[in-house]
């Protein structure tokens, strides 16, 4: 009993320091991850050749005027002045505000972010959920016909510029098919119909059930979401069939197909199962740089996402708002990061320590 | 997997088939690139989009009124008077003025709006401060009367016009004094709130402003000049011109602004749309540095005036958007000088080159925006300045990175637009034929202190003919500062630009004037 009772206290205590040791990791990695994204984006802020000042005041205010907005953004502090400044702000969750849309960061991400995040993800769904298989076909088709399509289905989605390919999209789908509605995230009939509750229009709308807005929706994202997927499928598809080829000349598929294992099984189990590892690597890394925001395509389907409004922001040296875009983006990047190992050892027993 | 493929495309496009692309009759839908909106404040407005919807939503004491561009004429006011030595302005109100609120315009509203200006100091402050207004006399300067009598003091002579073209601009709309200060923070005067909200007395209440996404303006079926024809204005920020033409083409907007000219060609055949060309005041302009010893010579600069195929881009690929004008001041207002003597002329140019001491030309660095159509004209100008021997490096960089570098005096030679605050000949003069001190810590910037022209005699003749009362005199002086300048000097005026404006057939009324502030839905029906 107390044998047993101070074993099971022992592991119990184990694993409650081994979690909180992994918190720990996390909350480190996070912390020196966002702190040196704040540093470099602090420099790359006061290289950039654009005077901040004029963002806020234009081209013609008096002097008067301009010397004291050059105050209120405190930029004759030295920069290490600046830094601290800021970074004592962002601690107390104050990431300031844009002076280019008048809002504070945080109401700008809180808005912005949600559209990105339903794009990015609807085209990673799609781009995995053909990408795999097609890639997996493709690597046991080798040489035969259907790789080729793959392989010229992968090429395409390279090479195209993903401007051009979405003008073309709506002019056949929108305006010549009228399969899919134009650009913008719903029609304006529907314009605030739906309570925000997650910011994504095509799950707030399934959840308040009303299906007229749903539908609009998402006849608004088929498109740049079928779009960005086309191209996450073109890369993933292209390295599942590259992993898959690695995998499938080892000497275990062979001992496998020569006890009888079924070839089905061979290839979506023995196979596809070693190489998830780094798969999802490659998924979850085609994610992260979709959550970024697509720029081009934000601006052929008028999407108001992160990528236009970090551009945007950039271009007018609206410091603030560059920032916490960064920072948002860093902890994404840090959290999948994080999301992939726990899944690495979930799948792979090595990972397993 | 195919099969798998093909089902999953068919029932998503199923699933969405939208409904049938048209706009709602009580609403008019515009296409538009707004991401220059920066606030909605009238006291900090200072942008293009911003002010498009400040001229519908606020009223003003003077204005230009649909139907005639050319005189300045009372709104809110309904007469006002001018004292013997120039420097008293008395207004007297219409009654029964409301705000979208309710609240009765009055005199302490102009009075709380006109010194909200100078005392927030935000950019369009400099408007009211050329007044002699500053935050420690505003409150003696301007003063209510009585109730709808308001009466304000300028420290020197100008001419009314002048001032009067001051109170008609964007700067000087009449916020609700209640409703601002209902929203007051830390003595903010409702700046803040103003920023995202209006309180006005316009044809429209803004319902919404969301950056980068839209702008939607209510009726106010008590406007001054009777309830407008459409219920509501979106306006959809579409930053892209080609989508533009897509939605345009289709119905799913109304009217789309920002098509380039081959867009605009390309839709000539449909017949469900028609183009509406309004004609601009703003001028672009090839600025020459006078920090560059070369461009400092006369017969060089006149050299690079008949360097230009000013015809050759507007037929091209500038047609529809820009014309010709070679004055500082766009023409079709008081005191244009409409002459265009220049034209591509490469012989002449490479004589006046060889008198100047430079028959095998120079090298020289440009400064441009990176977009159309200025890349274009950059290259334009690259080859034809390239024809006699001058070697054009062009440096083109996002247009506030040259903003920045022109206002630190680092460019050698620049092509940019300038677009008057007011229709009044001095917005321009003021900034092109003034440059009270070249000094690099002057406190203000204009045009000619950008390019180093140190101009003291010509400075004297622009505040002149700011002190000018009479009329025609004024017209004068202004006709032959504008000679002058394209003659000699930094400044090679290029082209004055127009709007192209696509709308479906059945959109009426729908008026856009020479300056972003004169853009006007309330007469528009569908």
């Amino acid at each position: 009993m107390v044998l047993n009772g101070g074993r099971g206290g022992g592991h119990h205590r184990l694993l409650v320091s081994g979690v909180a040791y992994e918190l720990l990791r996390f909350a480190a990695m996070l912390a020196l991850t966002l702190l040196g994204l704040i540093f470099i984006t602090f420099l790359i802020g006061r290289v950039v050749p654009i005077d901040p000042v004029l963002a806020v005041v234009g081209d013609r205010a008096s002097a008067e005027t301009y010397a004291r907005v050059r105050e209120e953004l405190g930029i004759d502090l030295p920069i290490h002045q600046q830094f601290w400044l800021y970074l004592g702000k962002v601690v107390q969750g104050d990431f300031g505000t844009s002076v280019i849309t008048s809002q504070t960061v945080l109401h700008d991400l809180r808005q912005y972010f949600p559209a990105t995040l339903e794009l990015a993800t609807a085209a990673t769904l799609i781009g995995v959920l053909a990408g795999v298989p097609m890639g997996v076909i493709a690597a046991t088709h080798r040489g035969r016909w259907i790789d080729h399509v793959t392989r010229i289905v992968g090429l395409v989605g390279y090479s195209m510029p993903v401007f051009w390919m979405g003008m073309v999209g709506l002019l056949v789908l929108y305006s010549w098919l009228d399969l899919v509605s134009g650009p913008g995230r719903l029609d304006i009939a529907y314009d605030g119909l739906v309570e925000p509750v997650t910011g994504l229009l095509t799950v707030d709308s399934a959840l308040s059930g009303d299906w007229d807005v749903f539908r609009n929706a998402l006849s608004h994202l088929v498109l740049p979401a079928g779009l960005l997927g086309y191209l996450t499928l073109a890369y993933i598809s292209r390295m599942t069939r590259s992993f898959m080829l690695g995998q499938l000349n080892q000497e275990y598929i062979l001992t496998a197909r020569a006890k009888g294992v079924p070839e089905r099984r061979v290839v979506w189990r023995h196979a596809l199962g070693n190489i998830m590892v780094p798969l999802i690597t490659v998924i979850a890394l085609s994610y992260a740089s979709l959550l970024e925001g697509a720029v081009l395509t934000e601006t052929v389907f008028a999407w108001p996402g992160l990528g236009l409004y970090i551009t945007r922001s950039l271009f007018n040296a609206d410091m603030n708002a560059v920032l916490g875009g960064t920072l948002l983006i860093g902890a994404i990047f840090v959290c999948l990061n994080v999301f992939c190992d726990m899944l690495y050892r979930l799948l792979d027993p090595r990972a397993r320590t | 997997m195919r099969r798998l493929l093909l089902g999953l495309l068919l029932s998503a496009t199923m699933l969405s088939s939208p409904v049938l692309a048209e706009t709602p009759a009580n609403t008019l839908v515009v296409a538009k690139n707004i991401d220059d909106i920066v606030t909605m404040d009238p006291a900090e407005i200072y942008e293009l989009s911003n002010s498009e919807v400040a001229v519908n939503v606020y009223d003003r004491l003077m204005g230009l009124e649909i139907g005639d561009m050319a005189n300045v004429a009372p709104k809110v006011a309904e007469s006002y008077s001018v004292s013997e030595d120039g420097k008293v302005f008395t207004f007297r109100l219409k009654p029964d003025i409301k705000f979208h609120s309710g609240n009765p315009l009055t005199a302490e509203d102009v009075e709380f709006s006109l010194e909200r200006v100078i005392l927030l100091n935000l950019t369009p402050a400099y408007l009211f401060q050329a007044l002699g207004w500053n935050q420690e006399n505003v409150k003696d300067m301007v003063k209510v009367i009585d109730p709808l009598t308001l009466e304000f003091t300028v420290s020197e002579k100008y001419a009314p016009t002048y001032v009067l073209n001051l109170m008609s601009t964007v700067t000087s709309s009449i916020v609700d004094k209640k409703e601002a200060l209902a929203h007051e923070k830390d003595g903010d005067m409702g700046h803040d709130w103003l920023k995202t909200n209006s309180a006005g007395s316009g044809a429209y209440s803004m319902r919404s402003w969301k950056a980068n996404e839209s702008v939607i303006m209510e009726a106010n079926p008590d406007f001054r000049l009777g309830s407008p024809k459409i219920e509501r204005v979106i306006i959809r920020h579409i930053p892209e011109g080609s989508a533009q033409r897509l939605l345009i083409e289709k119905g799913d907007v109304d009217i789309a602004r920002n098509l380039t000219p081959d867009q605009i060609a390309g839709i000539a055949g449909n017949s469900d749309v028609v183009v509406e060309t309004y004609p601009k005041a703003t001028v672009y302009y090839l600025g020459l540095s006078q920090k560059v010893e070369v461009l400092r010579n006369p017969k060089v600069q006149e050299a690079l005036r008949w360097l230009i195929d000013y015809q050759g881009m507007v037929d091209t690929f500038l047609k529809g958007q820009m014309k010709v004008h070679q004055a500082f001041w766009p023409s079709g207002f008081f005191a244009s000088l409409e002459d265009t003597p220049y034209r591509l002329d490469v012989a002449k140019a490479k004589a006046l080159l060889a008198e100047a001491g430079y028959p095998d030309g120079f090298k020289i660095q440009f400064d441009i925006a990176n977009t159309q159509p200025y890349t274009a004209i950059a290259q334009s100008i690259q080859s034809t300045f390239g024809e006699a021997g001058i070697e054009v490096t062009i440096n083109s960089a996002e247009v506030k990175q040259a903003l920045t570098k022109y206002r630190a005096r680092q460019q050698e030679m620049i092509y940019m637009y300038w677009g008057p605050d007011y229709l009044d000949p001095n917005a321009n003069a003021d900034s092109f034929a003034s440059n009270p001190d070249n000094s690099d810590n002057s406190p203000s910037k204009p045009l000619a202190w950008r390019n180093s022209w140190d101009i003291p005699d010509i400075t004297a003749e622009t505040r002149a003919a700011l002190q000018e009362s009479d009329t025609e005199k004024r017209r004068q002086m202004y006709l032959d500062l504008q000679a002058k300048l394209q003659k000699s000097g930094p400044f090679i005026n290029m082209f004055q630009e127009s709007e192209q404006t696509v709308m479906r057939k059945n959109v009426k009324g729908f008026f856009s004037g020479p300056n972003a502030d004169l853009v006007f839905y309330r007469e528009v029906s569908k």
